[in-house]
């Protein structure tokens, strides 16, 4: 059963395929049909997979076909190859998961736009992309699926080509990407040079602490996480993905919510034997992802766009997901990975369904009063916002309950930290939820006129909602903290054998951080209410700071954008405009000037050639003689 | 019988040179033909001579063929003399000179 | 070998005698103003030159360049100078390309060095002997052996040359005819050149006249079109 893996990124690819060829004469809408159908076999056998996974022995419970040997260059030997255990199928079955929900959702979603085939074209093929990137074996591999996925979102960022905003918010995500991707190049090629091989299962069994010294494996892990960083939108590379929110909504919830973003996170776990030779590294990784949550989170406290704030949101609960991964809480990690993808991805489709009802309409300060108009929408709504919220006994509770767990175990001053955080994303996503669903319905305003009142969507959006609502609300089964081995731990045990930490603390230590976590919870969802039930504007606590990302892009824009356009006009101006076409012009001049030089040998006198024949005549003679002299 | 070859060659290497010299420095096209003429006759000097050396005939019937083909060089030539000068003053070489760069 | 035997006195004499007329000849040819004292200058190289065969035993050529040579070619050159005018001195003094007169000089002083000291140095001459026939084969003329040389070992050269005399003669004969006359209209409304089939009508014509074009004077444009040969 478990041999079924190979259909996990064939049937995406084979929609994708179909779709690039056909996808026009299908149409509307049976093209996102045939999309929804590829990733929903592609669920179907991620299942399958997992189930024959599942029946293994647990030490061996890996699985590794080889379709092809790719780079066969002496000591390179690199083959194409997916690597099918307990961490690649889990991502694989919430990847494929949700991807199907979203596929579904984005039939409705899309419906009447003119390029409608060309979505699910882009869909699928990110699909594939991101499944090579998670089942791949080796970093080559999964740096292929890595730009891959980036490819896509710069594609689906830009779906709106004609839109300005979208086409440089696309531009902006390849760009920031590139700049991590750049960071994973280099620890490839250090990780090479140092043990010889990309392929992780070799990679792990060698003695990495004499091949790698404790400087080479810092640099090789940070710089793995610069480009993670850019993948998944921490500091410093994270400005891209509020940008991001140019594109369609099912796309800012598939791939910049549940599963791209998460791709940074995914491969640092991946590399957690790495990880634990170099402490410095994880220090680093861990308040980075701190750093970032709060951040991001004080940002999210101040935006308008409803799909900025969610955006922010993404990037604080990676920041989450980044702490634990420097805790070495690489459980707890992937359970808030699971968790976020459920939840967020919620959000962004119930977002998305406001924005379908309401006709365009994204500022939170003209929604309100949509508890009465669409009540489906609003009921999964709820189960999103208490999960992010960290209410218990939703799954965000548990998931980000066992990060600060283990946060405080490891790093006690982050955990103060990542608690702050989680009151301010309580806060906030309290303060959306009232703007949005309550209050007076401002969208009527005579001054903002909408065309005609909002309504429910349609089965094809509403569906997923209800889906994600459940696993928001019962997905926390998968690991809850007393349930050692029959939960995710123990399912990922293999994986993380050597590396497992979870905090082994006492239970009162336990139940008294959750009772924290609870409180701060509950305390931030009731801010929310109190500040944001009856008001729409609150200057102080939107101030223009936050509002522009502690003015981190005109910050970047001085610092890099400025020297960069400097130096493209001079490169324009003076290398290319002086020096290259100088050269090329040069050559050409110096071909005239030789040859207006050469031509007054052409006298036009008969004599004077006869005068060179003869000079050739003494040359030829001359070099007898010196032939025969010599 | 008669003297040493070299000599016949050193006589005729002047002889040519001098001929050539005559192509490089006279202007009259009928002068520059003569010679020319001087060069060939210097060259079948030095074919008869080295026939005398070597005891071969083959020298001596170029110079058969030398003649003959200079008698007809000649008439074509001075042909194209006399087409080209018919109607000019003078039958001086520089006067072509349009053919240059 | 006749070669081996060593020279008498008056081999000498005539030897010396030739290359004081060759050479005396040459200069005139080279350095003659008027083209008739050069074309009589050619002619004393010549008979020069068929003295010194007769000296090296090679009669028949002797006989032929003086009847050919001297007889015929040197008569079509005095023929073609009197054509196209005979009294047309050149100006020898000068010379209006620069560098042109020292340079000729020099090279050819070059040429004549190189050429004898390379010469010397490989011993005159090198080579087999008697490949292509013997110049001296019992008591047969020179006639003989040269004429049974071109007639069997060379006859195919022989034909061609004939070959080739024909082409000659028949090349000369279209350059020097007189060029078809111009048809009425293309005279540009002036007098129909048919005059241009006057023969000798080229000679002495003034010194302006002529295809202004190609003289870069712009005559006085009585001149009419011309269609060359």
């Amino acid at each position: 059963m478990v041999h079924a893996a190979f259909l996990m990124p064939l049937l995406p690819l084979v929609g994708f395929v179909v779709l690039a060829f056909g996808g026009r004469r299908l149409g509307d809408p049976l093209a996102g049909w045939v999309g929804t159908a590829a990733v929903t076999g592609s669920f179907v056998a991620a299942c399958v997979t997992i189930a024959g996974l599942a029946g293994m022995a647990e030490h061996s419970r890996h699985f590794t076909q080889t379709y092809f040997t790719w780079i066969p260059v002496g000591g390179l030997q690199v083959k194409a190859a997916i690597l099918v255990d307990p961490l690649s199928m889990t991502m694989c079955m919430f990847v494929t998961g949700v991807s199907a929900l979203i596929h579904l959702y984005s039939i409705g979603y899309m419906k009447g736009d003119g390029d409608y085939p060309k979505f699910f074209v882009y869909l699928n093929l990110f699909v594939f992309s991101m499944l090579v990137l998670v089942l791949a074996n080796n970093l080559l591999l999964t740096f292929v699926g890595w730009e891959g996925v980036g490819l896509c979102s710069y594609w689906l960022i830009a779906y709106w080509f004609d839109r300005d905003t979208a086409a440089s918010a696309g531009k902006k995500a390849f760009l920031y990407n590139r700049v991590g991707d750049a960071g994973f190049l280099v620890a490839m090629f250090l990780i090479f040079s140092k043990t010889g091989t990309l392929t992780y299962r070799t990679l792990f069994a060698l003695p990495l602490h004499h091949l790698l010294g404790p400087g080479a494996a810092a640099a090789a892990v940070l710089l793995l996480f610069l480009g993670a960083t850019g993948k998944s939108a921490q500091i410093p590379l994270f400005n891209w993905l509020p940008d991001a929110m140019e594109g369609p909504t099912p796309v800012s919830a598939l791939i910049h919510a549940a599963t791209m973003v998460t791709a940074g996170v995914y491969l640092m776990a991946r590399v957690a034997p790495l990880l634990e030779l170099s402490g410095d590294a994880r220090l680093v990784i861990a308040v980075i992802g701190g750093a970032t949550a709060f951040v991001a989170a004080t940002i999210a406290c101040a935006q308008q766009d409803i799909k900025k704030v969610l955006a922010f949101s993404t990037v604080s609960q990676i920041g989450y997901m980044v702490l634990a991964v420097g805790c070495r809480a690489y459980v707890a990690a992937i359970f808030l990975m699971v968790a976020h993808a459920f939840y967020k991805g919620l959000l962004f489709l119930g977002a998305g369904s406001v924005i379908h009802g309401l006709g365009g309409e994204q500022d939170l300060k003209r929604m309100g009063a949509l508890r009465r108009f669409m009540p489906l929408t609003f009921a999964t709504y709820i189960f999103a916002w208490l999960a992010i919220a960290g209410v218990p006994p939703f799954d965000g509770f548990w998931a980000k309950g066992d990060v600060l767990d283990n946060a405080w175990a490891a790093h006690p001053a982050l955990w103060g930290l990542g608690v702050l955080t989680a009151l301010l994303t309580a806060y906030y996503m309290s303060r959306l939820f009232f703007l949005a669903f309550t209050g007076r319905a401002r969208w009527d305003d005579p001054a903002q006129r909408a065309h005609h009142p909002p309504h429910e969507s349609p089965w094809v959006m509403t569906l997923p909602l209800v889906v994600l609502a459940v696993a928001a609300a019962a997905g926390f089964v998968i690991d809850l903290p007393w349930a050692h081995h029959d939960s995710l731990v123990g399912w990922l045990a293999p994986v993380f054998a050597h590396d497992l930490y979870q905090a082994h603390q006492a239970t009162p230590t336990q139940v008294a951080l959750g009772v924290v976590d609870a409180v701060v919870a509950v305390l931030g969802v009731g801010i929310g209410w109190a500040l944001w039930r009856n008001r729409t504007e609150r200057p102080l606590l939107e101030n223009r700071f936050l509002q522009r990302v502690w003015f981190w892009d005109d910050a970047y824009d001085t610092l890099f954008g400025r020297p960069g356009q400097a130096m493209a006009r001079f490169a324009a101006v003076v290398v290319d405009g002086r020096l290259i076409d100088g050269a090329v012009n040069g050559a050409a001049a110096l071909v005239r000037a030789t040859g207006s030089g050469v031509r007054r040998l052409q006298t036009g006198y008969v004599r004077n050639y006869a005068l060179g024949i003869a000079v050739g005549v003494v040359a030829v003679i001359a070099f007898m003689a010196s032939r025969t002299w010599i | 019988m008669s003297l040493n070859g070299y000599w016949y060659l050193i006589l005729a290497a002047v002889l040519f040179c001098i001929g050539a010299l005559g192509v490089l420095v006279r202007r009259n096209v009928l002068v520059m033909f003569m010679c020319i003429e001087l060069m060939l006759n210097a060259a079948n000097l030095t074919f008869v001579t080295f026939s005398r050396m070597l005891g071969d005939i083959g020298g001596q019937v170029l110079v058969f063929f030398v003649l003959v083909v200079a008698a007809a060089e000649v008439v074509v030539g001075l042909g194209i003399v006399v087409a080209i000068f018919r109607r000019r003053a003078s039958t001086t070489a520089d006067d072509l000179h349009i053919l240059k760069g | 070998m006749l070669a081996a035997t060593h020279p008498t006195f008056p081999d000498v004499i005539v030897f010396v005698l030739s290359a004081v007329v060759i050479l005396a000849g040459a200069v005139g040819v080279v350095a003659s103003a008027n083209p008739v004292h050069a074309a009589l200058s050619l002619v004393a190289t010549l008979f020069g030159v068929a003295v010194l065969f007769v000296e090296q035993d090679a009669n028949f050529l002797a006989a032929v360049q003086v009847i050919v040579y001297a007889g015929a070619i040197v008569v079509l050159f005095l023929f073609v100078i009197m054509f196209l005018g005979v009294d047309r001195r050149e100006n020898i003094e000068v010379e209006p390309l620069r560098g042109q007169r020292p340079l000729a000089f020099a090279l050819m002083a070059a040429v004549l060095g190189l050429v004898i000291a390379l010469a010397a140095s490989a011993h005159w001459v090198t080579g087999a002997h008697a490949v292509s026939g013997s110049t001296s084969t019992g008591h047969h003329t020179n006639v003989y052996l040269l004429g049974k040389s071109v007639f069997t070992t060379y006859l195919w050269a022989f034909e061609i040359t004939a070959g080739l005399l024909v082409i000659a003669v028949v090349g000369a004969v279209v350059l020097a005819r007189r060029p078809p006359p111009v048809r009425e209209d293309e005279a540009e409304g002036r007098r129909a050149p048919v005059g241009e089939a006057r023969d000798g009508g080229e000679r002495g014509d003034g010194g302006e006249r002529g295809d202004g074009g190609e003289r870069g004077e712009v005559a006085d444009v009585s001149t009419h079109e011309e269609v060359v040969g």
